[in-house]
């Protein structure tokens, strides 16, 4: 189930929005399609990310992907407990596989976002 | 792409697959870690039918093998498995395989699935001897069990031998499941296993027919992202990551399947010059310090100073740790122990290891 209350990138990462603070992780979509995840490798506190461009790596058994941000702004949270149980990520990718909170520059960028009936239709159709 | 006999089933297991050498293979069907510890644990199921396989036979079949091959096929006797190089005339490497000796007449030749054509190429032009070359991968199919129950597992299967009694890089003519079958105690993954060769019209009756005992075996069918991390663990090279056509036997810890004395090969008189110039590379195996995974063609570092790259590099299984194989300058010194790995822009500290990474 995807759930409603979240945003989405077609690059699989999703946003939460709580004010002006978003948290954002990966789909369960994309974790069951990497399986195995050995590493993360996220910025420090500080880092300005940028909407659709990369902010970090996850590498499983097999390959390494690219993390896109959904949203621009400052990193002021890391899931530092990836680094020891980067496994969290396929364990609980909404919940304790999360990966930053960023204070967000600009929250319209989250209305470019899927919704989650947007997302359901874009993985169908990347799987199709 | 070109598909096993048994791509159908594969499909059914909902394997995810990948292109692997021309070949759409099942990369996994469960998980690549689960798979892994399967074959390490229990048994594992490899559908291997994307190699390839070529009969020499008659008169000049053992000339041919012979001057084609670094190691020494003479040390074959009727029912015994080589493990060999094909060099070309630089000393390069065409190929690794295997060498089945059926007879002195009659041999069959294993080779790696991305090679098929070029291999062919290679041993029909150096046919001399008048020895007849057939390439039978269209009509073979290879089914792989590995792990420590296979001898159990395959027992019932083969009335007629003792597979116990097949020692490692041996080789029957038989029945599986009353499917003829080449039985080989042979496999890629450090574990006891039997390679079993059949008829591509008999694949479908062979898996079906073993699936159910190694799911009972709490066993997995392999895909090829299991196979890679288990062959690796196991200290052993896959061509075209560890090896290519520009790399000699030295270069990647292959000197000892280099058997020149009193024999004469292609290559020969190229390795044996660049043997004496010395050597510029080694093959060394690493294990990651931290938890970053080092892959093909990373950069590797010693005191600063850039000396080799990654050729293959994966997350081990079995030792939760990352690991892999760099060719290196020669002057590096194994037993000096620490090197860095450029990963995305920094560094990460690895230490050199000995090869295999597991010992069974």
């Amino acid at each position: 189930m995807i759930p409603q209350n979240l945003k989405y990138n077609e690059s699989h990462e999703w946003a939460r929005q709580e004010g002006d603070i978003v948290t954002i992780g990966i789909t369960d979509y994309a974790q069951s399609e990497i399986q195995d995840i050995v590493y993360v490798e996220l910025p420090e506190v500080g880092t300005e990310l940028t909407q659709k461009t990369e902010f970090g790596v996850i590498e499983s058994v097999k390959a390494a992907f690219d993390l896109y941000a959904p949203v621009s702004g400052e990193v002021i949270e890391v899931n530092e407990s990836l680094l020891d149980a980067p496994e969290q990520v396929n364990d609980s990718p909404y919940d304790d596989g999360w990966f930053l909170k960023i204070r967000i520059t600009d929250p319209s960028e989250l209305d470019a976002l899927l919704d989650a009936d947007g997302y359901q239709a874009h993985i169908e159709a990347e799987h199709a | 792409m070109k598909r096993t006999p048994l791509y159908h089933i594969h499909e059914s297991l909902n394997a995810k697959f990948t292109e692997f050498g021309g070949w759409e293979m099942p990369l996994q069907y469960s998980s690549i870690v689960k798979e892994h510890l399967a074959v390490r644990m229990n048994v594992g199921l490899f559908d291997l039918s994307h190699m390839g396989e070529f009969e020499v036979r008659g008169q000049g079949a053992n000339e041919l093998v012979q001057k084609l091959s670094t190691n020494d096929v003479g040390r074959l006797t009727d029912g015994r498995v080589l493990y060999t190089l094909f060099c070309n005339e630089t000393g390069g490497i065409v190929d690794d395989l295997l060498i089945y000796r059926h007879a002195d007449d009659h041999y069959m030749l294993v080779v790696n699935a991305a090679n098929i054509e070029k291999d062919l190429a290679w041993v029909e032009t150096h046919n001399d001897t008048g020895a007849k070359i057939k390439d039978v991968s269209g009509n073979t199919a290879l089914i792989a069990l590995q792990g420590p129950k296979t001898i159990d597992l395959l027992k019932p299967f083969v009335p007629e031998h003792d597979v116990s009694g097949i020692s490692f890089f041996r080789f029957v003519l038989g029945e599986v499941a009353g499917i003829p079958t080449v039985i080989s105690r042979t496999g890629y993954t450090g574990e006891v296993g039997f390679e079993l060769y059949v008829s591509a019209e008999n694949a479908e009756r062979l898996w079906n027919a073993l699936y159910p005992a190694v799911i009972e075996a709490d066993g997995q069918p392999v895909g090829l992202g299991a196979r890679d991390t288990l062959r690796l663990e196991a200290g052993l090279r896959l061509y075209g990551m560890d090896m290519n056509d520009d790399t000699n036997p030295f270069e990647v810890g292959l000197s000892k399947f280099v058997k020149s004395k009193n024999r004469q090969f292609i290559g020969k008189r190229a390795l044996l010059a660049q043997k004496k110039k010395g050597i510029e590379k080694q093959m060394i195996g690493f294990q990651m310090l931290d938890r970053a995974v080092a892959r093909t063609d990373y950069a590797v570092y010693q005191d600063g100073e850039q000396v080799g790259e990654v050729t293959s590099g994966a997350p081990s299984p079995s030792l939760k740790r990352n690991i892999g194989f760099a060719t290196v300058l020669s002057q590096v010194v194994p037993d000096d122990g620490k090197i860095d790995i450029e990963i995305r822009g920094k560094m990460h500290p690895a230490k050199i290891v000995k090869v295999p990474f597991i010992s069974k």
